[in-house]
């Protein structure tokens, strides 16, 4: 049983990651025919024109500037609407609210993309002349940001002891003292996972980029404009760097919580 | 036409996902805690990458002149023909989507107490009924959203239908796609079969709700 359930999960991961490695062998590849299934020698040379690649460099720039803006605004917004959430007192309204949040997220990416696409265009129009780019992108991804830190900062208020909140204010703070001395630093965790959230799913977002960019290039925009022609090999080099670059960040991470783990047994041991 | 072939590919492909993905997530709650959390990070990181490039690679490797075709003309075998069919659809989607299945599964099972399933086996049960009587009910939550996190974004996608099933195993998504940004230019049309796709996959999610005390769902999983 033991044996099967290795020979189980090794499978499994084999099909999860043949593709990847693939696409990692092949960055390597020697060739000038562009070829994606001969293998003709190793060679760094499609990392050297990635990087004097105008387009992908711009698409990823635009890239980042819209996943920095629209987490950040989307952070914002989210706590704000979590915290006014959170102090719904009549249960009808709050659950009624909170199905309210919750649609983006079950709604298809398509369907998301098309209305906010619509939206644009209508809003545009009737402001004459204006098109789709930038701002429609960063607005639209603030929307489909914005559940998904309400959603991780909830849980932390609910945790909350909300006699912390009165204590601050019975101690002399007034009200907005009171939330940035003690109500926040209290969510902070939620807070900083949702903006995580916020700015991979950002990053990574093509279905609803698609609709709304205009002629604007986003990094998946891109992608998606060269796997419709033969692609070159460029694309395989950059797919390797970002899969290095968060795998690196992966293992940081779980080095981090392992650590603050055993450090936190360790004070717990102590003190018992 | 196009309704149907979605829901009947994405339903495919659920279950694929529902089979595959509930033994291992058995297996990865069964492993010791350093294990599980590396396995985890494992079922993870794929979904970190972009998912246009991973299933430009499923291209590369299901092509005639692919990758496992020149496998297994090397071998001596003679060639398959994968791309452009509806399994390969099939394929892009459980690829894709399997991670979505397999961490709520994973966090329903490693939720389970342990000591439950003994008491079962010390009462009589064999290894079948423990299964169906104990373990599965018990994951129901997980197998619930993961269905649901799989089912949605399978029924409503364009890209894999367009990359691996060529032009012959058109979606739903590719219909929306062509009355907007493609050839078929008709957004009323395209803003009609939209509603009708969310009008859909709510009642869906409302009949799936049904089956879930709410609380569980979403959040904290995509991290």
């Amino acid at each position: 049983m033991k044996v099967a359930s290795k020979v189980y999960t090794f499978l499994v991961f084999l099909f999860l990651y043949a593709p990847i490695f693939v696409l990692i062998i092949f960055s390597f590849n020697d060739s000038d025919t562009m070829s994606r299934s001969v293998f003709s020698g190793f060679s760094l040379r499609w990392y050297a024109r990635l990087f004097e690649d105008r387009m992908i460099m711009d698409a990823l720039k635009n890239t980042l500037i819209i996943a920095v803006v629209a987490a950040a605004v989307a952070t914002v917004l989210g706590t704000v609407a979590a915290i006014g959430l959170n102090g719904i007192r009549n249960k009808w309204v709050r659950r009624m609210m909170m199905n309210v949040t919750n649609l983006p997220m079950v709604n298809p990416e398509i369907v998301t993309g098309v209305s906010l696409m619509l939206l644009f265009v209508f809003v545009a129009q009737s402001l004459g002349g204006l098109s789709l780019g930038m701002l429609s992108l960063i607005l639209a991804h603030i929307t489909f940001c914005t559940p998904y830190v309400v959603l991780s900062v909830l849980p932390k208020l609910r945790q909350m002891d909300p006699h912390l909140y009165e204590a601050a204010q019975d101690l002399g703070c007034d009200p907005r003292r009171a939330f940035f001395k003690v109500v926040l630093p209290e969510i902070m965790p939620g807070i900083v996972t949702g903006m995580i959230m916020a700015f991979t799913l950002s990053i990574d977002d093509f279905i609803i980029s698609y609709f709304t960019s205009g002629t604007t290039q986003t990094l998946p925009i891109y992608i998606y404009s060269m796997t419709r022609k033969r692609v070159s090999p460029e694309i395989n080099a950059l797919s390797t760097l970002l899969f290095v670059a968060v795998l690196f960040l992966l293992v940081i991470v779980n080095l981090r919580q392992a650590r603050d783990k055993r450090a936190q047994e360790r004070k717990e041991g102590l003190e018992s | 036409m196009f309704f149907l072939r979605s829901i009947w590919l994405g339903a495919i492909a659920t279950g694929i996902c529902l089979l595959v993905g509930y033994p291992l997530a058995y297996i990865i709650s069964r492993t010791g805690a350093r294990v599980q959390s590396v396995l985890v990070m494992l079922v993870m990181l794929p979904m970190w990458m972009n998912f246009l490039l991973r299933t430009y690679a499923w291209m590369t490797l299901l092509e005639d002149n692919g990758i496992i075709n020149t496998a297994l003309a090397t071998l001596g075998l003679p060639k398959l023909h994968m791309i452009n069919t509806s399994g390969a659809v099939v394929l892009g989607m459980v690829y894709n989507y399997i991670p979505y299945m397999i961490l709520p599964l994973y966090s329903a099972l490693a939720k389970m107490d342990h000591s439950v399933i003994e008491a079962a086996q010390d009462l009589g049960a064999n290894q079948r009924r423990v299964f169906t009587k104990v373990i599965f009910p018990l994951s129901m939550p997980g197998v619930i959203s993961g269905i649901t996190m799989v089912f949605v974004p399978a029924v409503s996608t364009f890209i894999i239908s367009k990359m691996l099933g060529g032009g012959s195993n058109l979606l739903i998504g590719d219909l929306i796609d062509m009355q907007f940004l493609g050839s078929a230019y008709n957004p009323n049309l395209g803003s009609a079969i939209s509603l009708v796709l969310m009008v859909l996959i709510l009642i869906c999610m409302g009949i799936m709700n049904q089956f879930d005390d709410g609380e569980t769902r979403g959040g904290g999983l995509m991290i």
